[in-house]
């Protein structure tokens, strides 16, 4: 451990005895991915703690501007890897928002029941791994179990459980089949047992709780002029939450809470998450009920879709209509203008602010990273915490450090 | 603990509500040049760079009270534009859900604006982070320096004029061995 006395001549003498800099990081289990915090301590008392993030910085807004607006949610995926579809849906929200493309209902549907699986799966992991890095191995296995099923789920539409490149402009690779249909409900219909023991092992568990009540407490106005959004706002009060006040795919036409609390510290914001999943639940087992049968692509709008995969190796005019939509010179024009859109993902406001330039590839594309916001907010949670409460906190706000870095 | 049913959807860019708030910026900002403009529902608005602390401050009046995402774009080879850089500042209103795009533009040779970090302190990251990709500086910013690329790396990546690929930085970097760590 590199032990070294500091001399900041800003703080006075009193105090500057005996403060300490410890060096967390950047490989280290609780960061589960790449990044550095230099703590200031005193004793085992966080004063300060200053993150040093990159290292996983890859260009991908770079790449933005060189791939076009379907062959970008390849690298979309890879951003928030632990809920890779939640990042495509809101990529191809803001596209279809900059084109003017309306999405079919039954696309809406499917996206929205992708959108809320994709909210568990983020859920169950960000709780199961801090759990673990705070000492509890067992409830992780069970959240990991419950994640596999959801792997499947993606596989079974997509040909893909991981990154899984699902959506396209104004639609999806492929339609879901019947038997997709029963795995969801199946899914919905054994979550809630699996969710009780997972639920009983962390939030009843006496080790978590003592080890996240009243630790990193963000206020609620902290929480507003700092960016913070999702379910880190609102464990501190905000009660915000886009798929209420600003309605995108299928949620105006399906019944749901928002779900708030007023603590403001790691043991809210889990409770936060774990009530999510139960209305994701709530939201599925509706829009399953309820999914609308039809196309997947938006049509009547010409060449602006790829069409349907059955299409394309069925039929020439499929094909045709395929290469069309491929080709950068027969491709649809985006307007001269830029839009801002954002979706509600699992960490909270993901949105991107495209510009177009009269191509089917964006002039600019900005992520507005959840993460980044929520970790520029960590010193701010950690002053006056010990320094074992930093792997707490650090699970709690969910930083994944390849949307975090880009 | 407290489940809110699903009311008040608040419209983003709903008229009424964006229009009052419109007029009231408009009074507190005299003889400031505002240019506003509508594109799928979303309100915008073009202000002079010379007068941002004055206009973001009455953003903040006005009820702005989140700055959402603050970016810039590299307008060097976007057709007829005369500026090289627009710096985008996001806004959201969080008790109504009003959204507004704030824009101003920058060119060379002087591209220093006052820091955001005084009205809204979520600024901090959002400008390390232009800085770094475009080199935009953001004056009285607290904290001041490369956020994402190492301290030492010279270009800024996001200007058009860097080259997808990259300039051979990797390469160069220097290898620090276990001994002189």
């Amino acid at each position: 451990m590199p032990l070294e006395l500091i001399d900041d001549p800003s703080l006075g003498s009193d105090k500057r005895e005996g403060l300490w800099t410890l060096n967390f990081g950047p490989q280290h289990p609780a960061t589960h991915t790449t990044l550095r915090l230099v703590l200031q301590l005193d004793g085992e008392m966080v004063i300060d703690a200053e993150p040093d993030i990159g290292f996983l910085h890859s260009g991908f807004e770079k790449l933005g501007e060189v791939l076009d607006f379907n062959q970008y949610v390849t690298i979309v995926d890879r951003m928030n890897y632990i809920s890779p579809l939640a990042n495509e849906i809101a990529w191809h929200h803001s596209v279809e928002k900059l084109l003017g493309i309306e999405l079919t209902p039954r696309c809406k549907y499917i996206r929205t029941i992708f959108a809320e699986l994709m909210r568990i799966h983020d859920h169950l992991l960000c709780t199961g791994t801090c759990v673990l890095d705070l000492g509890g191995a067992t409830a992780f296995m069970y959240a990991f179990n419950e994640r596999e099923a959801i792997y499947e789920i993606c596989e079974r539409a997509s040909g893909q459980r991981f990154h899984t490149s699902y959506t396209r402009v104004g639609g999806l690779l492929y339609d879901v089949t019947d038997d997709w249909v029963d795995m969801v409900k199946k899914y919905c219909k054994n979550f809630p047992k699996a969710f009780r023991d997972f639920e009983g092992l962390v939030m009843k568990n006496r080790i978590f709780v003592e080890r996240t009540r009243d630790v990193g407490v963000l206020s609620k106005e902290d929480a507003i002029a700092g960016g913070a959004t999702g379910p880190v706002a609102r464990a501190s009060g905000v009660v915000r939450d886009l798929r209420r006040d600003e309605p995108y795919l299928a949620y105006d036409e399906l019944d749901f809470d928002v779900c708030a609390s007023q603590g403001g510290d790691c043991y809210a914001r889990f409770q936060v998450r774990m009530m999510e999943m139960l209305e994701s639940i709530k939201i599925i087992e509706q829009a399953i009920d309820k999914l609308p049968s039809g196309p997947i692509y938006a049509s009547g709008t010409g060449k602006e879709t790829i069409p349907d995969k059955r299409e394309v190796y069925r039929s020439i005019e499929g094909l045709i209509h395929h290469f069309e939509g491929i080709m950068p010179n027969r491709q649809m024009a985006s307007p001269k203008d830029s839009v801002y859109a954002a979706t509600e993902s699992p960490n909270g406001e993901l949105g991107y602010y495209i510009v177009g330039d009269g191509s089917f590839r964006a002039y600019r594309a900005r992520t507005r990273p959840p993460s980044l916001l929520h970790f520029s907010l960590f010193a701010r949670m950690m002053r006056g915490c010990m320094l074992s409460d930093v792997v707490a906190v650090l699970g709690s706000i969910n930083i994944i450090a390849a949307e975090l870095d880009r | 603990m407290s489940n809110q049913p699903s009311t008040n959807k608040a419209v983003p860019g709903s008229t009424t509500q964006m229009e009052s708030t419109k007029a009231s910026l408009v009074a507190a900002l005299p003889g400031i040049e505002l240019t506003w403009s509508v594109f799928c529902s979303q309100d915008r608005v073009v202000f002079p760079a010379g007068s941002l602390m004055k206009v973001l401050q009455a953003f903040k009046a006005a009820g702005f009270d989140q700055l959402t995402d603050l970016t810039a774009v590299d307008l060097l080879e976007y057709g007829s534009a005369s500026d090289r850089f627009e710096i985008v500042y996001c806004l959201l209103n969080v008790d109504s859900g009003l959204r507004l795009i704030a824009k101003t533009h920058l060119s060379e040779p002087d591209l220093t604006i006052p820091s955001a970090t005084q009205v809204w302190f979520g600024a901090d990251w959002l400008e390390r982070e232009v800085y770094d990709m475009y080199g935009i500086i953001f004056d009285g910013h607290p904290n001041f320096k490369r956020l994402l690329l190492p301290q030492e790396f010279q270009s800024f990546p996001l200007r058009k004029d860097y080259p997808v690929k990259g300039r051979g930085e990797r390469h160069n970097f220097p290898v620090v061995t276990r001994a002189e760590s």
